[in-house]
């Protein structure tokens, strides 16, 4: 109870922040449309070459890419700028300020930070989505509006979880800035169904790094290729990274040694 | 001239000394930046397997080889950004580089070139294991690695001076990301990044030929893998210098009227 108040005060003070910029609405606007742009214009090549893609179809794809820029509005708004401020803290030693609040240490670092502005692209991927669901004609399901749902908080502990890992490392290897391409390149990799990798890189897109899988799941969940028993292994994998991150973090916390205030 | 060489000559070491002590930093800026190619690698080859074997002339092999000449090729073409532009202007670093007696692109243009042979050097393995894995077929004549090693660091020449001209101008404004996010996208698209330029549409091919991009990538890319014959090579490493040229003269006037507008306090 007390953890959700915390949340919901540090998400009411990103939103009063961002809503001093409200010109940054409209440009980020301008960016997520952009990008939108030239994510249909790849679509587009592709199809006009061909008429699926390792059995996807074009409106099958665009799912896919909805749910790709709607995760990523996630992404930006809620997790990467909470991970990238505690890159810097870990740097310069003064994470002690958070580590010292009388919570849960894992918690004050993930809830910090919220871009508001960027959930532009959360309303985008959605306007894609439903686009995606007139072009497929199918009448989607109570069953799979809810699969769609788990799958879309799923994906995004997986991201969680992982990003965290990526950015503990800082606790040993200190300067890890690079890690913010290193993640997108790899993010970047579910604009496009794990299937159509080979088999080497969609095992390492699932388990490995589960970014991509991120992406693909809450889509095959919307073009009813997500069978029970893969939601229920997603639920598996998603609890293994939960808990991993937290080892990985404890032990880094651990190895941590401020030198700030 | 005595003065500038010496000049680079100083800057350009410093950049390798520097940038080899951050050679697991400079590995995983490239991995992360290899994830790119190898996701529109793998769509193409899949299309090209669907179609038969090609697609917009090129099979899987040589798909595979255009997107592995495209990871150095990319790198290459890793300049100085206009965020680093607007950084330096916002903050009022220029003040104290202008206070030097050589024009400050002179050191960006430095110290990138001498950060591009630690970068070649570190992707000289990386290539190897992306050739292991996606099998290119590559095989180009003497002239075609000549022209492809003088091409990419015409690309790199020109695309320093267009992206400093963007960055230039926050002479003028202060945000300036989605400009900048409006640029990028379009050298995506027209530069032969996303795809080979043969797989576009007619028309966006007869409209690229009218601008920059396509000479920093698909150009010293098509170069090695390609089929280009002597004169092709040559004339395109002709219009690569004509667009630096340009590129100078622009940057010139633009930061003469620019300049004027700059007042920073700071160091």
């Amino acid at each position: 109870m007390k953890l959700l108040k915390l949340t919901w005060s540090y998400l009411r003070i990103g939103i009063a922040n961002e809503m001093q910029y409200r010109v940054n609405f409209f440009l980020q606007l301008l960016q997520s449309l952009v990008a939108l742009a030239t994510g249909l214009i790849g679509l587009w090549l592709v199809f006009s070459q061909t008429t699926n893609l390792a059995g996807w179809s074009q409106p099958e794809l665009l799912a896919v890419m909805g749910v790709y820029i709607l995760m990523g509005g996630v992404i930006q708004a809620g997790i990467q700028p909470n991970m990238q401020r505690l890159m810097e803290e870990i740097q310069e030693g003064s994470l002690d300020f958070a580590l010292t609040k009388p919570v849960d240490g894992q918690i004050i670092v993930s809830i910090r930070e919220f871009r508001f502005w960027q959930l532009t692209d959360v309303l985008v991927g959605f306007v894609v989505l439903v686009i995606a669901g007139i072009q497929l004609e199918r009448q989607v399901s109570l069953w799979q509006a809810l699969a769609f749902i788990t799958a879309l908080l799923l994906g995004g502990a997986m991201i969680y979880s992982f990003w965290l890992m990526l950015t503990s490392t800082a606790f040993w290897l200190t300067r890890v800035g690079e890690m913010v391409n290193l993640f997108q390149g790899l993010y970047a990799a579910g604009r496009w169904p794990v299937t159509i990798y080979p088999d080497w890189l969609r095992l390492t897109l699932t388990f490995l790094v589960p970014v991509a899988f991120a992406v693909t799941l809450p889509a095959e969940a919307l073009t009813n290729r997500l069978t029970p028993l893969t939601l229920l292994g997603a639920l598996g994998l998603t609890i293994v990274l939960l808990v991993l991150a937290r080892i990985v973090w404890r032990l880094g916390v651990r190895s941590y040694s401020g030198a700030s205030a | 001239m005595r003065r500038h060489i010496d000049f680079y000559l100083a800057s350009m070491r410093i950049a390798v000394l520097e940038q080899i002590q951050y050679r697991a930093q400079n590995y995983f800026y490239m991995i992360g930046m290899i994830a790119e190619p190898v996701i529109y690698l793998v769509v193409w080859s899949s299309v090209a397997n669907q179609q038969g074997g090609s697609v917009g002339g090129y099979t899987a092999g040589s798909l595979a080889a255009y997107y592995i000449v495209w990871t150095l090729v990319r790198n290459m073409n890793i300049v100085f950004t206009p965020y680093g532009w607007e950084w330096r202007l916002q903050h009022g670093r220029l003040s104290a580089e202008l206070l030097r007696p050589v024009h400050p692109i002179h050191y960006d243009v430095a110290y990138f070139a001498g950060w591009k042979v630690v970068v070649i050097v570190l992707w000289l393995p990386l290539a190897a294991v992306l050739a292991l894995i996606f099998k290119p077929t590559l095989n180009p004549t003497w002239l075609q690695v000549l022209v492809f090693f003088l091409a990419i660091w015409g690309a790199y020449l020109l695309r320093t001076m267009f992206l400093s001209l963007l960055g230039m101008i926050t002479f003028w404004t202060t945000r300036v990301g989605a400009i900048y996010e409006l640029y990028f996208a379009l050298e995506l698209i027209l530069s032969g990044r996303l795809v080979p330029m043969t797989l576009m549409p007619a028309w966006v091919q007869r409209v690229a030929v009218f601008l920059p991009f396509q000479w920093t990538f698909y150009f010293p890319i098509n170069a090695l893998v390609g089929k280009l014959g002597p004169q092709e090579l040559l004339s395109g490493l002709g219009m690569q210098l004509l667009w630096i040229l340009g590129g100078i003269g622009l940057v010139n006037i633009v930061w003469h009227y620019g300049i004027r507008r700059f007042s920073a306090v700071g160091n």
